[in-house]
This record gives C-alpha cells, structure tokens and sequence, in this order.
C-alpha cells in the first residue's frame, strides 16, 4: 500500500511537470493554431537564463521574475522575425520552422552551457514535506505553481481587454482586425506569454530532472499526450490532462506493463484520442460548414 | 613475347621487398605514422571530448621527444557529435581518404557499433576503443577490434564477487539503463553470482526518454531489497543516488564506474547522499594525496603543466587519455619497423603484465590472440564525501 502511494504521488509530481509544459503548448495552439515543437526546448534555454541569473547572484524570485520577462520579449521577437515570415506558407514549412528552432536552441544550449548536468535549485527547499512523507516540498510547490499559472491565465483570458482580444484575434482573424484589434501584435503575444509560461515550467522541472541541454526531449512528448487527452484548445483540459497522463504512466509503468513500455503508453494516448475523440476530453468539437 | 616479359618483371619486382626490412602499412613513412579518431567533440556526450584533446596534447609530446622510432604521430581526431551516422561517414574519411594506419580511441558503443562491421571488413585496427561493451572483445569474429576499458561485466563480476564475500544473504536490486550497456552489467552481475543469482530480488530498467527514474527507485526500495547496484549513466546516476537519499533507504549502493565522477554525478546528488557509494575503480585518482607519489603520476603531472595547459588536473578524463594514448605508443614501439595493419594487431594481442604508469599499480593489461579483454583487475573504491578512497585487495572479474 505504502509503495502504491509512493507510485500515486510520484506520478501526480510528474503530471504536474507535464501540465505546466502542455499549457504552453494550448497557449501557442490557442492564439496561432500550429503545435510548436520547439516549445521544450525554448523552456530549457529559458531555465539556462535563469540559472545563469542566479549564477550571477540575484535572489531566486528576481531571476524568476527578470527570466519570465525576457522569455516573454524573446517568444514576442522569434514570432516578429522567424515565424511571421511564414505566417502563410504551407503548414510542411512551419512545422520545418519549428524542428529548426528545436535544433538550434539545443546546440547553442550545448556549445554556450556544455552538456554536464547542472543543479538547478528549489525555491521550496530540500527533504520531505513535514506531514507527508511521500512528497517533497519542490513537487508540492510545483503543483501549486502549475494551478496558480492556470488560474491566472483563466482570469487572463476572462475578464481583462487584453486577454479578450486575443481570443478575438484567435477565433475570427478577420472580424477582430475590422473591429480594431491589432492581430499580428496578438500573435505575438501569444508566443511572449506562451515562452513565459515554458519558462515557469522550464523552472519547476530543472530541480527534479536536472538542468542539462536535453532534460525537455522527454518531457515534451508526455506534455503532447497531456494537451491532446485534456484537448489542445482548453487550458484545464491540458492541466487535467498533465495529470492524468502522470499518474497512467506511472502505475501502469510500476504494476502492469513494466517500465520499457512506459513512453509507449503516451503515444498509446496520443494515437487513442486522435483516433476517437480529437477533440480531447475537454476541448470543443469543431464542426466546419462546407 | 613483351607481355610475358612485362608479367615476369612485374612478379620480380612485387617478389623482392623495396625495403629490405621495413614494411608499412597505410599512412605510414619513414616520417610519420597516421592515427585516425572520431570523439564527440559536440552533441550530447561532448563531456567526453576532452579525452580526444588531451591525447592530441599527449602525442605532440610524444613528437616533440622524437616520436616513436623516429617517425611523428600524425593524429586526426574528428567531430562525430556520438552520432552513429556521422562516426560512419567521419571513420570511412579517416579510412579511405586521409589513409590511417588505425582508428585509436573512437568513444561510444553506438557509435562503435555502427562501424564495427565495416573496419574489420576493411581490416583497419579499431584499437583501444573507448567504451566498456563486452562485445568488443570477440576475436574470432572481429579480429580487427578491441576495447580499452575494463569491460562492464568485469565490473559486474566484482561487485558480484564483493556482495558475495560481504553480505551473502544479501537481497539484490538492480537499476539498469534498458540498451547494450545496462544489459551488459546485468549479464555480467548474473555470472559473478552464479547459482546464487536468485538473491536478485527485483530488477528494473529505464529508457534514456524517461523524465526521471525517481518511480524506478520507488519500485525497488519496495521489493525490500538491502544492496542496490545502478548500472546508469551520468544524469540518471544522480537522479538515482538523490532519490534513494529522500526515501531515506539506506542500501549497501554500488554504482557503476561510468557515473563516478564527483563533479558531474556526485556533486548535482547531494554529496551527503553519495557517501558510502562503492564502485569499481582501475584508474589512479589525482586527486588523491598519495597519487602524486607515484613515478607515473609525476610524469602525468608534468605532461599536463607543459603540454595541456588550461585543462582541469583534478578531472580524471585526462587520465583515462593519457593511460590509452600511453599503451598505444607502447604498441607501435613493439611494432618496430614492421608497421603493417596485420602487426598492429598482432602486437596488441601479445601485452603481457603491461603496467600503464598511471593506472593503479597491480592492474596489468594482458591480451593474447584469444582473449582480447584488455584489464581483469579493479579496485574497489567507497565514496567518503570527498573522494573515492580505495579499500580491500585487486578483484579479478575475468
């Protein structure tokens, strides 16, 4: 039973990982309609910035703060400069963009940071929680912190200008312009907010997996599953999702399939939902009038 | 009338030797002999390439005192990024346009793997080559290959043969990385028990893809194990050791050699939760206090000082270097004038009790024609917070 629980919550502390990466992935989806590959990677090289940050000796909370905030300007220019250019190519082209991107953040991570693993620290601190013996303080941290962004960016989208802008220009390109909207710098936005919250996530992994030039490969196949089973276009759906996907793979890793087939299982899911229900668990079914 | 007489000059002049003693292979003069490498100077495993720098450093000292029977190493290290592809496309360059003599150090098992079938068919010596598979030490299908590290089910057999010894009624959990590598420490580790294999009370591996192996960890302390070996490379060694260290499970931990480096492993674990790790070690540490008593290690220190300035003399990577790169001078010494591919080999398959200066002293390399596992012998270090001290007599795993 102890064991069970063990398994439970480590894959509630997984999922957790998965859910922050598979909201920067709706975010993405949601203001521009294409999966950026390059997302993990983009989160790694932000949690290098941090981690360069506090190299340089700031105080955790303000490299958190100056790392979301240059993330943010960095996703607003890659859009500007890489991605605007083929705004209107075929979707082969930028999804050829997106691999590029994915390369390039991987070397120059590697050449600039060398590929030895480095320690990322914990702003929860180390050990067991007092009153739990089965959680660390990070991965209860990082759950609270994968909830707060999900609340924040609900509130976001629901009740400020901005945030209803945006899903203006989303959802009818073409009325929202004529009403005023400015579009391009939407999408723009939407890249900047989706890099911040890569960040987040980039920051919440590093202290369990380490921070090193590959520690998103993995991660980001899981956040697929994750953002697809909960559907791609909702956030709670990706954040449920995140979970589900977590806790799946690791029971069924631990009591049922063995571990060799533990990524087998997210592909399993991706390959499950596309198939019967593409709109995701949570996600609204588009019906298009021909 | 003249083609007969053409044909009988031509056998006349292939019959008589241009030389009446020496006789050279490929990338071979009276000046300078030519070694080809692929090392992953970028990509995920480019830690390792400072094994292929410091060797570039090694044999321009090696030139600078005259070479080896007055010809110069000519070394041609190249960029394979521990991409099977590109060791294929970088080793067929060294073979059949830069003409080496040898492939020397090549790092990585996939990497090696890829080109395995392709040197011994083109009978190039793939020597020394920088992995710890088992399955380069197979003769009599690969004549033209052999490892250098001491195999990992050497390794597996010491530690085998140490639990035995120490704690016979021990229930073993095994933490393995699911490719050639992990399976071979399993094979190994399996042997050294014997009929006693069955103390092996759980066994669980991990993909390279997995985020962490913190739920592996879990699995095994439940099997309620008391000795746990994890056969894991370097970023999944830390996870291990630090998730062992918040269960608060205390095994007896033995941990591969691969993963033992304190500044790459160690250190990102916890240095609290490395103490008391065991590995198997053949290397002389320099950072122990007592290594720079011995006559090799001066030499060491000294090369590095004059030769590879700028580089860590606390890492040990710059050691293994120097211990290869030492052994193949010593091959090609042997070789004399004969530096034909065929006597490459031969004299690689004929060490005998050879001594490298700076491996630790009593761990000899022997290989015959048959037997190409380079070291037997390891040491056995444990982890006291700082470094590995050695402790207990040479183990033999052959």
């Amino acid at each position: 039973m102890e064991a069970f629980l063990h398994q439970l919550v480590s894959g509630l502390a997984a999922g957790g990982i998965y859910a922050s990466l598979a909201l920067a992935l709706v975010m993405i989806y949601q203001s521009t309609h294409h999966i950026n590959f390059a997302q993990g990677e983009m989160a790694m090289f932000s949690t290098y910035l941090a981690w360069t940050l506090l190299q340089a000796g700031l105080p955790y909370w303000v490299a958190f703060a100056a790392t979301l905030g240059i993330s943010c300007a960095a996703g607003m220019l890659i859009e500007r400069v890489l991605i605007r250019p083929v705004e209107k190519a075929p979707v082969l082209t930028v999804v050829i963009t997106f691999i590029a991107l994915l390369v390039i953040f991987n070397s120059v991570a590697g050449w600039v940071f060398t590929h030895t693993v480095k320690v990322f620290p914990s702003p929860f601190g180390a050990g067991l929680l007092p009153r739990n013996p089965f959680m660390s303080p990070h991965e209860f941290g990082s759950i609270v912190v994968t909830l707060a962004v999900l609340v924040l960016l609900y509130a976001f989208f629901r009740f400020t200008p901005l945030g209803l802008a945006m899903r203006a220009a989303a959802l009818n390109p073409v009325s929202a312009r004529l009403s005023g909207i400015r579009v391009g710098r939407m999408l723009a936005l939407g890249w900047g907010l989706a890099a911040a919250i890569g960040a987040v996530a980039g920051m919440m992994v590093a202290p369990v997996v380490y921070l090193d030039p590959n520690m998103m490969a993995g991660i980001l196949l899981y956040a697929f599953a994750a953002a697809l089973l909960g559907g791609i276009d909702n956030p709670l759906g990706a954040v449920v999702g995140g979970f589900v996907v977590g806790v799946v793979e690791n029971l069924m890793g631990a009591y049922v399939i063995g571990t060799e087939l533990k990524l087998t299982v997210a592909l399993v899911l991706i390959l499950g939902v596309l198939l019967f229900k593409p709109a995701g668990l949570f996600g609204r079914a588009v019906v298009t009038r021909v | 009338m003249i083609r007969i007489l053409a044909l009988a000059v031509a056998a006349l002049a292939t019959a008589l030797p241009a030389h009446a003693q020496k006789k050279y292979g490929p990338g071979v003069s009276d000046a300078e002999i030519r070694i080809g490498q692929t090392m992953p100077y970028s990509g995920p495993a480019s830690a390792y390439g400072v094994i292929g720098k410091s060797q570039k450093a090694f044999f321009d000292m090696v030139n600078e005192q005259g070479g080896i029977n007055g010809r110069k190493i000519n070394f041609i290290s190249l960029d394979d990024g521990y991409n099977p592809a590109r060791t294929v496309e970088q080793t067929r360059r060294l073979v059949e346009q830069e003409n080496v003599l040898l492939l020397f150090q090549s790092l990585g098992t996939p990497t090696n793997s890829a080109i395995h079938k392709y040197v011994n068919a083109r009978k190039v010596p793939h020597v020394l080559i920088a992995t710890g598979a088992s399955k380069w030490a197979d003769p009599k299908n690969y004549p033209w290959t052999m490892g250098f590290n001491p195999s990992y089910q050497v390794e597996a057999r010491i530690y085998a043969q140490h639990i035995l010894k120490t704690a016979p009624n021990a229930k073993i959990a095994v933490l393995y990385q699911n490719d050639d590598f992990g399976k071979d420490y399993v094979v190994g580790l399996k042997s050294g028990l014997g009929a006693k294999a069955s103390m092996i009370v759980r066994e669980v591996s991990y993909e390279v893809s997995d985020p962490t192996v913190d739920s592996q960890v879990v699995d095994l302390r439940g099997s309620g194990a008391d000795v746990l070996l994890t056969f894991a490379t370097p970023k999944f060694a830390a996870q291990a050791i630090r998730k062992v260290g918040d269960l608060g499970w205390k095994p007896t931990h033995y941990l591969t050699v691969v993963s033992a480096s304190v500044g790459a492993v160690l250190q990102p674990a916890g240095l609290d939760k490395a103490t008391g790790l065991i590995t198997a070690l053949y290397l002389v540490d320099p950072t122990d206090p007592e290594a720079s008593k011995l006559a090799g290690m001066k030499a060491w220190g000294e090369w590095m000082q004059k030769y590879n300035k700028g580089a860590d003399p606390n890492d040990q990577f710059h050691v293994n270097a120097y211990a290869a790169a030492w052994l193949l001078t010593e091959i090609l010494k042997a070789c004399g004038d004969d530096l034909t591919r065929e006597n490459v080999m031969k004299q690689a398959a004929s060490l005998k009790d050879v001594q490298i200066p700076v491996v630790i002293p009593g761990i000899r390399v022997n290989t015959t024609a048959s037997d190409f596992a380079t070291f037997g012998e390891m040491q056995l270090g444990r982890f006291d917070g700082k470094r590995w001290v050695p402790f207990g007599e040479l183990l033999s795993g052959r």
